[in-house]
């Protein structure tokens, strides 16, 4: 028990638990108290994202620590090249947080392919306790979730986070072969091409200036019926939903309490059906709401409804939106990665995609409570 | 139970009709436009193989400068695939890329090249007919009710 003494929960009278939300779920499923608070405030001390040509030219190009000119980066094939990718934010996430793999006590991360043989593969080479994490396109709030509550929980002082997702591997396993002419539909989407990687320490004085994960909410499986492979934006938008509804019933937020509202990769028409949906349900999204799907290539780049993957996200929220909370130009933001959990087995044998949508607020350093 | 899964059926229905209506869609005259004269060209390029074939060898047979034909456009199709230009003709083209023999042709080499990492048997050879195999086997199954109708009421053969 001496592990837990050193660990003061400064819970704060207005956060009771016991009151429960008593609106219904949009799932149907029956309300419970959903969020996870983290009282000692673990603090993102580290970030890098690697990404491909492409991302390099869209609108938040600027703001990624690295950009790979070849998307085989010399590799003989692209699943080494993802790796070295992985490997190169990870240990760019390490060195941004001033501290040396040694220092590192767990590792969470997850990627798009079969079995994580990425995350897996690339962890070999690393050599730090390493816990696998899949949730699709929602990897990168899970595994952020998971090191907070890790933190927080005072097991660990520092857990790295990372995923990655490339174009060619993800499009060999879901899709066709890169050179057939195939066409795609006008909601198709777009496999980001690149690699995040967080560093998440405990609060303490030489952390005090870095942004901090004040909450986390756990995402439920949600399936709305849908069952083309290709729009995923539809098929994950009920999950972004629910998860964005409990988020706004039960935090005590509102949504202009938010400086940004992030969604993972809904693209265009996730995006837009995501507001209708929650305008449905009274919450009106304005200006601070943004996807990174749709914001991360040019409407000119032939992506259609913009990019997916895990990496969409995590590159999106390691480079733009933490440089925005470093100064302090943000002061909270709500990270809503979303996720659709099929495989292309479980598409042909006629069933439905469910979705999944992890939240996790982050708050400045700057401001803010 | 049933009441609560009825709901959800309703719901789901209700979802999927408002995302169809809010999904863009192609636009199906310009497509058709597009394929159109996309396998046009192709045609037309073919048939001005042939004609030069026929014209400056006399001697061929003309089944003979159709299979020459054949070949020269599969190989162009390869070429073009290796060359990794194909698949932005065929993004415009659509049908009109997918169904003249180049997209035969560029469906085995795409396939061939994206698992040559696996090796020659397992990577090349297991999946070289992925994409195209349901066009081989619905050949082979719809020639043989064909000609099992030929047999049945024409009697011929």
């Amino acid at each position: 028990m001496a592990l837990f003494k050193n660990i003061k929960r400064n819970k704060p009278e207005s956060f009771s638990d016991g009151n429960r939300d008593v609106l219904p779920s949009p799932t149907g499923f029956s309300p419970r108290q959903r969020i996870m608070r983290f009282y000692n405030t673990p603090r993102i001390i580290g970030r890098m994202s690697v990404v491909g040509k492409k991302e390099a030219k869209g609108p938040v190009g600027k703001y990624f620590s690295k950009c790979e000119a070849d998307d085989k980066l010399g590799e003989k094939t692209f699943e080494r090249a993802e790796i070295r990718m992985f490997d190169t934010a990870v240990r760019g996430a390490v060195r941004d947080a001033k501290l040396e793999v040694d220092d590192i006590d767990l590792f969470v991360s997850g990627d798009l392919l079969n079995q994580m043989t990425t995350s897996n593969y690339a962890a070999r080479d690393i050599g730090v306790p390493h816990i696998g994490v899949y949730s699709a396109c929602s990897t990168m709030t899970e595994s952020l979730t998971v090191a907070a509550a890790m933190v927080d929980g005072g097991y660990f002082s520092n857990v790295l986070c990372a995923v990655s997702s490339h174009f060619a591997t993800a499009e060999r396993q879901f899709r066709y072969p890169l050179e057939y002419g195939c066409q795609r539909p006008p909601y198709a989407q777009w496999t980001v091409t690149g690699a995040a990687a967080s560093v998440i320490a405990r609060n303490c004085k030489e952390t005090e200036r870095f942004p901090k994960i004040v909450m986390a909410i756990p995402g439920i499986i949600t399936d709305f019926g849908t069952n083309d492979l290709n729009n995923m934006g539809a098929a994950m938008a009920p999950a972004a939903m629910d998860t964005m509804f409990t988020l706004f019933t039960q935090s005590g937020y509102g949504v202009d309490d938010f400086d940004m509202i992030v969604t993972g990769d809904l693209g265009k028409l996730g995006s837009d059906i995501l507001r209708d949906l929650m305008r449905r349900r009274g919450i009106r999204l304005g200006q601070n709401y943004i996807d990174c799907g749709n914001m991360i290539y040019n409407v000119d780049q032939k992506c259609y409804q913009g990019g997916s993957g895990c990496a969409c996200s995590a590159t999106v929220f390691n480079s733009y939106i933490m440089e925005k909370l470093i100064n302090g130009e943000f002061k909270r933001i709500a990270y809503l990665a979303t996720g659709a959990l099929m495989s292309t087995q479980s598409c042909y044998q006629g069933e439905t995609i469910p979705g999944i949508s992890h939240a996790v607020i982050v708050e400045s350093p700057f401001g803010g409570e | 139970m049933s009441e609560s899964s009825n709901t959800i059926k309703q719901r789901n229905d209700r979802y999927n009709k408002y995302v169809e209506t809010v999904t863009p869609k192609t636009s199906i005259a310009k497509a058709l436009w597009h394929s159109f004269w996309i396998g046009g060209v192709t045609c037309m390029i073919g048939q001005a193989i042939g004609d030069i074939l026929a014209f400056a060898v006399p001697t061929l047979t003309v089944e003979m400068v159709a299979n020459i034909t054949s070949m020269i456009l599969i190989t162009a199709a390869i070429l073009f695939t290796g060359l990794g230009f194909y698949d932005v003709i065929a993004r415009q083209g659509g049908a009109g890329s997918f169904l003249p023999i180049t997209g035969f042709a560029n469906a085995m080499a795409s396939a061939s090249m994206e698992f040559k990492t696996e090796g020659l048997i397992f990577g090349t050879s297991v999946k070289l007919f992925s994409v195209v195999g349901p066009v081989v086997v619905n050949g082979i199954v719809w020639s043989t009710v064909a000609g099992l109708l030929n047999l049945l009421i024409l009697g011929m053969y």
